[in-house]
Formats: C-alpha cells, sequence, structure tokens
C-alpha cells in the first residue's frame, strides 16, 4: 500500500517510507500501481513491437530483400500485429482504465482489487509465453488473425501456432476478468451525485469497452478452442476433408475481430475526450451526444464484421447488408470528430504536448476513417483488400488514432500518476518525430497499396513502381524510432526527476484533479459529493473559473496516510500471482501434447492444481482485515 | 446528512414462496414432456409446426427460469438491462450466422 | 478556496463507511445499493450468453454437413465396410437427465431460500425440512452429479457405438458443446460442494444469502443453457 513514486515530493513531514520493495509490488492490489505496472509493460512490448516492425521495413526497403526469410518474416508481421493489438494497446489502455476509472467516479479502488491484479499478472505472463519463442525462430508465423485452415496441423505443423492458440486464450482470460471487473465499479462505486450522465467521458467510453471485452472475447475463446482442439485432439472444426467450412474460422474470427478494434479506439477517444476540453478551457461539445455515439458504435460494431471478408465470395446480400451497416458505423464516429472541433472551436488553447497528440488525433483518425469508408464499397474493397491500401487504413487509424491519443493521455496524466511533468520540451521532440514519421511510413502505403502491392509478402520485384514507397516507408519507421527513443528519453529522466506537479497543474474539471499528485493510496479522503459534469469547473451563470494550481503553494502540506484518518486498507496478497502463474503452467502442459504425453499431463495438473489451489486461498480470505 | 431512505435496490422485499417455486417446477416438468411427447408423435414432428412450436417452448422454460429461479422479475431492474442485452446480441449474431451458412433463409419475392 | 477543496463533502468523521446509505458488507459505499457480487455475476453470465451461442452456432452450421456418419438421428451404412450404425442420440435417457437437471433448479432455489431464512422459527416437519439448507445443497450437488453421470453414460456409449470427438464434424461439435456445458455443471458442483463444507463448518448464515445467491445464478443459468441444448441438438432433426 504506496504511492508510486517516492515520497510525495511535498509534504515536509517526512511519513513512513514509501515500500518499493519487489514483493510489495508483486502483492500489489492497488489500482494506481497495478496501472503503472501495465504503463511500463505495454511500453516495454510496443518497442518489441516497433523493432519487428522496423526489420521487416529494412527488409522492405529494396526489391528482393534479403535481411530476413521468408519464414522469419513470417513471424515477424504475425508478432508484429499480435504483439501491438494485445500486448502493447490494450494494455496501454488497462493502464488508463485501472489508474483513472476510480479516480474519475471518486473511488477508493475498483471493485475487486485482487482480480484487478489478476488480469495484469495473467496479462504480463501470457505475453511473454506468446513473445519468447521468436528468440529461438518459433515465434507463430500464421497472421495476427490466424486463418484456419492455414492454422492448423495439416498447414502449420510445428510449434509456432501452438503458442499463439494457447497464447491469446491466456491473454483473453485476463481481459475479460478485467472487464466483469470494471463493468462492476462503474455501475457499483460511483461517488454520491455521479450518475451516469455525469461520468467524465473517458470512463463512459471504457465503460462500453468493457462490454465489448465481455462479448467479443468469449467468440474468439471458442474460435480458439475449436483450433487448439484440432491442433492437440484431432477434432475436425476446420479440416476440410471431413466437411468443415473454410469461413467458420474467418466468422467466428471477425465477430470478436471488430469489437476488438472498437475496443481499441475507444478509450484513445476517451482521452481525448479529457485532453481537449481541458487545454480549450470548455466542456467538451455535446457531451450526451458524445456519450449515445460511443454506445452506438459499441452496439453497431458487432453487426460489421464480414466486411473483413468480402473478398471469400459470401453472396449479393450479405455483401450489402454489411456493407449498410459498415457505413452506418461511420455516423456516429463522425459525429464523435465534429464534436471535438467543436470543442476546440472558440476556447483558449494551449498547445501542450498532450493537446498536439489530441489534436493529431482528430486529424489523422478522420484521414483513416476515410480508407475505412472506402473500404465499406465491396466492389471497391475488392481492389484494396489484401493489399497496403488497408495497411495504410488500419495504421492511420491505430497510430494515427489509438497511439496518439493514448500518447495525449500520457503527457495529460503523467504528473497526476507520479507528481511530476513529462519534460515538455522533450514531449515535442517526441511529438512531432512520430507525427512526420508516421505519416512518412504510412502515407506512401496508400499508394502502394492501390498499385497492387499485396500484404504480407517479403519480398517484391523492380519494376512495379514500389520502390518509391517502400523506401520512404522504411524511412519513415526510422524517423518514427527516433521519436520513440525521445518519449523512452522523456519518462526514464522524467519518472524521478521532472517538474515537480501540483494536484491540478492543467485547470481541469474531474475528480481525479482534485487530490494530491501522486494520489495518496485511499485516492480520496473523504467521498467526494458531485453535483455537475464539472466539479471543479464553477459553472455559475456561464462563468467558468478554471483553477491550476502550483507546486508552491501545495508544497508542504501534509498528506494524511489512510492510518491517521482510519480508512481500513485491502491487503496485500500474492494469491492473484501464483493463480495466474498456474494457469500459465496449465497451459503450457498441451505444447507437449505431441512430444512427451506425460509430461503434458503431469504439467497441465501440476498447474491446475496450483491455480485451484491459489484460488481456495484468495477466496477464504477476506479483502480486509475487519475491525 | 446521512440519508437513511430505504435502500431502493435491496431485493428480497418481494419474495417468491415455496409455493412459486414448486408451481414453477411443475410447469417445467409438463412443458419438458409435452416436448419429448412432440418429438414421438410422427403428425407433429414431421409438420413445420414442430420447430417453432419446439422454439417457443424452450423459450418460455428459459424466461421461467430466468424470471423466478434466477429472480429478475423480483430484482433491480439493472440486472434485467445486464441479461437483456447480451442476451440480444448474443440471438442476433447466433442468427446472423445461420443466415451467413445458409442455414436460415428469407424468400423475398425473386430474391432467394 | 482551493481546487482542492471544491466538491462538497458529506462528513468530516473521515470513516471510510457508514458514512452514506447502501452500506453493504464491509460498509462501503455503493452507487446502487447491491452487492457488487451480484453484478460481476450477471455480467459473467452475459459473457457465457455469447461463449454458449457461438459453441450452438457452430453445431447448428455445421448440423447435417458431415460426409460420413454416425448421424445424431438416421441410421447410416458406411460404404467401405459395410457396418451400420443407428441412430445415436438417446432420447428416453438424455430427457431423464434434462428432468434431473430441471429439479436441481429447484433444489437450489429452496437452498438459498433456507439460507435467507434461516432465523425464521419452523414449526412444522414441512418447514423444517424445507428449512435444511445442508439438505438442499445436497439435493443439488446430487442431482447434479445425477446429471453428470447420465452425461458420462451417454458419451462411453456413444464412444462404444463408434461416434468420437475425431469421427466426423457431428462428433467435434457435439462432444465439444456438451462437454463444455458438462464442465460448466461440475465447476459447479464443486463450487456447491464448497459452499456445503462451509455450511458445515460454521453455518451458512443470512449474511451469506449474496454467496450462495451468486452460486445459485450460475447454477441455473448453466441450467438455461441446457435447455436451449436439448431442444437444438436433441429434439430438432
Amino acid at each position: 500500500m504506496a504511492t508510486i513514486a517516492a515520497a510525495p515530493p511535498y509534504t515536509d513531514v517526512r511519513p513512513q517510507a514509501v515500500d518499493n520493495s519487489v514483493w510489495s509490488w508483486l502483492t500489489t492490489v492497488d489500482h494506481k500501481r497495478i496501472g503503472a505496472l501495465y504503463l511500463v509493460s505495454a511500453l516495454f512490448f510496443f518497442i518489441v513491437g516497433g523493432l519487428e516492425a522496423a526489420v521487416m521495413r529494412a527488409q522492405l526497403m529494396r526489391p528482393n530483400g534479403t535481411v530476413v526469410s521468408a519464414e522469419m518474416f513470417s513471424q515477424l508481421f504475425t508478432m508484429h500485429g499480435t504483439t501491438m493489438v494485445f500486448l502493447a494497446i490494450m494494455p496501454l489502455s488497462a493502464a488508463f482504465f485501472n489508474f483513472l476509472i476510480p479516480l474519475q467516479i471518486g473511488a477508493r479502488d475498483v471493485a475487486f482489487p485482487r482480480l484487478n491484479a489478476f488480469s495484469y499478472w495473467v496479462y504480463v505472463l501470457g505475453g511473454l509465453f506468446i513473445s519468447f519463442p521468436i528468440l529461438f525462430g518459433l515465434a507463430p508465423d500464421g497472421g495476427w488473425f490466424g486463418y484456419a485452415p492455414l492454422s492448423t496441423k495439416a498447414y502449420s505443423p510445428q510449434i509456432n501456432m501452438d503458442f499463439w492458440v494457447l497464447g491469446l486464450q491466456i491473454l483473453g482470460i485476463s481481459s475479460l476478468a478485467a472487464a466483469f471487473n470494471f463493468i462492476t465499479t462503474v455501475i457499483n462505486m460511483r461517488a454520491p451525485g455521479m450518475s451516469m450522465m455525469r461520468m467524465p467521458i473517458f470512463t463512459w467510453m471504457s465503460f462500453v469497452v468493457q462490454f465489448l471485452v465481455a462479448l467479443a472475447f468469449p467468440v474468439i475463446t471458442v474460435a480458439l478452442v475449436f483450433l487448439q482442439f484440432d491442433r492437440f485432439f484431432g477434432t475436425n472444426f476446420y479440416t476440410i476433408a471431413k466437411g468443415a467450412d473454410p469461413l467458420l474460422w474467418q466468422h467466428l474470427f471477425w465477430v470478436f475481430g471488430h469489437p476488438e478494434v472498437y475496443i481499441l479506439i475507444l478509450p484513445a477517444f476517451g482521452l481525448v475526450s479529457e485532453v481537449l476540453p481541458t487545454f480549450s478551457r470548455k466542456p467538451l461539445f455535446g457531451y450526451p451526444v458524445m456519450v449515445y455515439s460511443g454506445i452506438l458504435i459499441g452496439f453497431l460494431g458487432f453487426g460489421v464484421w464480414a466486411h473483413h471478408m468480402f473478398s471469400v465470395g459470401m453472396g449479393p446480400i450479405a455483401d450489402a447488408v454489411f456493407s449498410l451497416t459498415t457505413m452506418l458505423i461511420a455516423i456516429p464516429t463522425g459525429v464523435k470528430i465534429f464534436n471535438w472541433i467543436a470543442t476546440l472551436w472558440g476556447g483558449q488553447i494551449r498547445f501542450t504536448v498532450a493537446m498536439k497528440f489530441g489534436v493529431a488525433l482528430v486529424g489523422m483518425f478522420t484521414m483513416g476513417g476515410i480508407s475505412g469508408v472506402m473500404h465499406s464499397s465491396p466492389p471497391a474493397d475488392l481492389q484494396q483488400t489484401d493489399t497496403y491500401f488497408v495497411v495504410a487504413h488500419f495504421h492511420y487509424v491505430l497510430f494515427g488514432g489509438s497511439m496518439f491519443g493514448l500518447f495525449a493521455g500520457l503527457y495529460y496524466y503523467f504528473p497526476k500518476f507520479t507528481g511530476r511533468f513529462l519534460s515538455e520540451k522533450i514531449g515535442e521532440w517526441h511529438f512531432w518525430l512520430t507525427l512526420l514519421g508516421m505519416n512518412l511510413t504510412f502515407f506512401p502505403m496508400h499508394f502502394s497499396g492501390l498499385l497492387g502491392m499485396p500484404r504480407r509478402v517479403y519480398q517484391y520485384d523492380a519494376g512495379q513502381g514500389l520502390e518509391l514507397f517502400n523506401m520512404m516507408s522504411t524511412m519513415g519507421t526510422l524517423v518514427l524510432m527516433f521519436g520513440t527513443l525521445f518519449l523512452v528519453i522523456n519518462l526514464f529522466k522524467s519518472w524521478k526527476g521532472g517538474e515537480p506537479a501540483s494536484s491540478n497543474p492543467w485547470g481541469a474539471a474531474t475528480l481525479e484533479w482534485t487530490i494530491p499528485s501522486p494520489p495518496p493510496d485511499y485516492n480520496f479522503a473523504e467521498l467526494p459529493q458531485v453535483k455537475s459534469r464539472y466539479p471543479l469547473w464553477n459553472m455559475k451563470g456561464g462563468e467558468k473559473l478554471v483553477h491550476e494550481t502550483t507546486y508552491a503553494e501545495e508544497k508542504g502540506r501534509h498528506i494524511p496516510t489512510a492510518k491517521e484518518l482510519g480508512i481500513v486498507m485491502p491487503n496485500p496478497s500474492i494469491w492473484p500471482l501464483v493463480c495466474a502463474f498456474g494457469l500459465i503452467v496449465m497451459f503450457s502442459g498441451l505444447l507437449f501434447m505431441d512430444t512427451k504425453l506425460m509430461v503434458a499431463i503431469a504439467t497441465m495438473l501440476t498447474g491446475s492444481a496450483i491455480w485451484i489451489g491459489s484460488l481456495y486461498k484468495w477466496l477464504l480470505t477476506p479483502l480486509e482485515d475487519h475491525h | 446528512m446521512a440519508d437513511h431512505a430505504p435502500a431502493a435496490g435491496h431485493a428480497h422485499e418481494e419474495h417468491p414462496t415455496w409455493s412459486t417455486y414448486w408451481k414453477v417446477a411443475l410447469f417445467l416438468t409438463i412443458i419438458t414432456a409435452v416436448e419429448v411427447s412432440a418429438y414421438y408423435i410422427p403428425a407433429w414432428e414431421t409438420s413445420w409446426v414442430y420447430v417453432p412450436s419446439m422454439l417457443i417452448m424452450s423459450a418460455v422454460k428459459f424466461f421461467v427460469v430466468v424470471m423466478y429461479y434466477m429472480h429478475l422479475k423480483y430484482d433491480h431492474k439493472l440486472f434485467r438491462s445486464l441479461f437483456t442485452g447480451p442476451l440480444m446480441v448474443a440471438m442476433l449474431t447466433l442468427i446472423g450466422l445461420l443466415f451467413l451458412f445458409s442455414k436460415l433463409a428469407i424468400k423475398i419475392g425473386l430474391l432467394a | 478556496m482551493t481546487a482542492t477543496t471544491a466538491p462538497t463533502t458529506a462528513h468530516g468523521d473521515g470513516h471510510s463507511h457508514g458514512d452514506a446509505p447502501h452500506a453493504h458488507g464491509g460498509g462501503h459505499y455503493t452507487s446502487l445499493g447491491l452487492d457488487s457480487r451480484k453484478i460481476a455475476i450477471w455480467t459473467f453470465i452475459g459473457s457465457e450468453c455469447m461463449l454458449f451461442a457461438s459453441l450452438i452456432s457452430t453445431y447448428l452450421i455445421y448440423k447435417g454437413r458431415s460426409p460420413e456418419g454416425p448421424f445424431p438421428h438416421e441410421t447410416w451404412t458406411n460404404p467401405m465396410t459395410g457396418e451400420v450404425f443407428k441412430p445415436i442420440l438417446n432420447i428416453p435417457v438424455t430427457s431423464a437427465s434434462t428432468f434431473v437437471l430441471l429439479m436441481s433448479s429447484l433444489a437450489m432455489v429452496l437452498a438459498l431460500a433456507a439460507v435467507q431464512n434461516r432465523h425464521v422459527p419452523k414449526v412444522t416437519t414441512g418447514q423444517k425440512i424445507l428449512g435444511s439448507s445442508k439438505l438442499w445443497l445436497w439435493m443439488t450437488c446430487l442431482l447434479g452429479i445425477g446429471f453428470l453421470g447420465c452425461q458420462a453414460y451417454e458419451f462411453t456409449s456413444f464412444i462404444h457405438e463408434g461416434l468420437t470427438i475425431r469421427t466426423n464434424l457431428f462428433g467435434s461439435s457435439f462432444f465439444t458443446l456438451t462437454g463444455f456445458h458438462g464442465a460448466h455443471v461440475t465447476a459447479g458442483v464443486i463450487w456447491l460442494f464448497t459452499l456445503l463444507a462451509i455450511d458445515y463448518k460454521r453455518g451458512l448464515q443470512p449474511e451469506d444469502a449474496t454467496i450462495v445467491d451468486i452460486a445459485a445464478l450460475y447454477w441455473h443459468f448453466v441450467d438455461v443453457v441446457w435447455i436451449a441444448i436439448f431442444t437444438l441438438v436433441y429434439l430438432i432433426k
């Protein structure tokens, strides 16, 4: 039970030293610490995924490149996608869910703190499980979407896809547990007066995302179970000779996969919806519409999946239906763009780095949205699908959209998380290099795609007009690497040495800015009583008073400890970690099914014993000491 | 300032009794018996009415268990939304998949 | 007035509980006055709807698409060996197991009621029987095990008659769907036995009603999924 940074910078009175031991981190159930763990792990995997992309770009810089073999290239694009989607973007969003949701709703922690820790440990162990094989050249190589029957034993007999199938199952457990936790938290732990329509937009978008997770992940679980059973137990779900349908995997995967992309973007939208109003000194334009459009995107997102399959021959009616729903979903999305612009309009703009990333998202996501809506027409998509045009589209929305939103959130909330600002100066380098690099890398892909360059090819011949575009993309990647380097430098320098921050340095409106930076372990000394959407902005008679606090005025203030306030904190626990570990061991056992059956069985039994045993210990130990 | 109004969300103010429970159990048994009998009555089993009647009977059993045994009738309205939403998404996905794999079809005029 | 004190607070006493209505086990404030665990289990159940919908969809998609038998409702002769396989499904046995599972839901509901009404004085023998949480938890567990026993009998006889999970699409989708359901029942039985153990150890008090309730909700859901499977797989040809 501790805060994240070293002892809060502004107490002269030194309270008992903050427990920063490894054990305290392994047993933490504090949502703020878990958020920090997610952040660090996700950034690590972001760099891993980026390096995987960099090697691919080195290979594709020139025609008929020889940097890597075709087989290694397959592993690289598979792992790049898998890493970025499941190990970087989702956990970066999770870092914010963890850190922010309880603070924004005025709660002391999430509904189930140990389940929260469990989600993290399952993610990080699962991430390592699925990532380490690349060091041995055994990484999954069937694409991040693992289409069967290619991913079945008949066509992928080696162990590579086993890691993928099992790894994703493991990661799914992490996300599902978190979804149940956050849904319950948002429904049941809002402070008095915080009605649903007074919640900050980030919490709203995250709430919608948790439902998407809860409803979409079971479908990929089933698809993976079928693949797992085919690979390990000889079932026939994807065996064409036994009558299986080659489209079953695709449909099941995309029923998950499309909601997944909204899972990837909505948190970033939420973060931008926090950043833009603060740095425009204006409330978000059209709050109810922003909420309803988020809900509509979530719901409609379940009805568009087959637009990923326009080229498989579903027939004109299916194509038409999904084309229509895909065009429809562009509407609530577009509405958000206009609302953000209207928020900026007439505001007192401060162009901090966070604001720059937020505004850039509006631009970059719009570009990605335009190429997206181009895909919604099946005839046009027949030209675009499986080419680099699609790669351009989704990188604009995922990098220019999700990552930019997450970066905006990072610069905005870093002072709150750690009590120190990220350097604006280094941040400018990070921003401009990233913006330039991102566009230089992905804009040319629209052209190479329309010229017919297919996806997932490790070489292309000269003389097709592709050389210039590929060279530009690779140069762009270099620029991106430098930009990311500045991010890493900024984080390292600012973590302990950044300028100290007060409780509300940006003059923001929502509850998380009412408490010290970093927050004490109990978050709120007293449960806040919420009277409006913007608790810190007095809205009497249209006047908005925005009070930016300064470090000078808060320095020296005593922040009471939980003990002093008589607040009972949850006890740390090792069981979530042990349970997660047992789960991974159990799944790993399956890897030995083909070669050493007794080892497989023994490992699975051991893993089961560990996770079931620790689950009992966990459930039978009360979370808090009763007084 | 503590507001001691009775918690609106506290269920169990209305409580089904033993009488409700065994009646529900009897009802479920009867419907199941009817369903199984239908399977063995060729005139019913081969007619077009069979599948709809089966689906309706199962739906009724489903509804009764959810409303009475799972308490949804008596609980806070939140739980009804929390269950119905996902149930709708699940049903629509199932129906969508059946259409896509040509297990279900609607004949509209000249279009198959 | 600094920004940090702008939101007015209800109490100055600094206690984390007892300062708001809807105080619940542990006394923490909740926005709706509901137990978080109940909200979580319903969310979980919603998620499980999608899980079983996917499994059932696959079964229905693959229905009638196995080029080779055995088949659920028709006889099939193996063209290579001439061996005749009768329709695999056994409606009478499965109808019995369906009835058993339905009755287990009744037992479960009575177990919960018994826990909730533990302190209500019981006069007649009938009331005492109804009021025994241990009895009804035992009944639920035994009926659940009875269902699983029928499933085990069914599965082994199917295997003897030539249908395994690997035989054809029907075998794969059938055993996976019903196997997942059976696994859920098994987990439920283990959960209920744990509650029974607690009941023997210290007695399940009305304050424990929530943990019994969430187990009950899970149990009924598993029953309800079976209602769907029984109709779609067994009764519709």
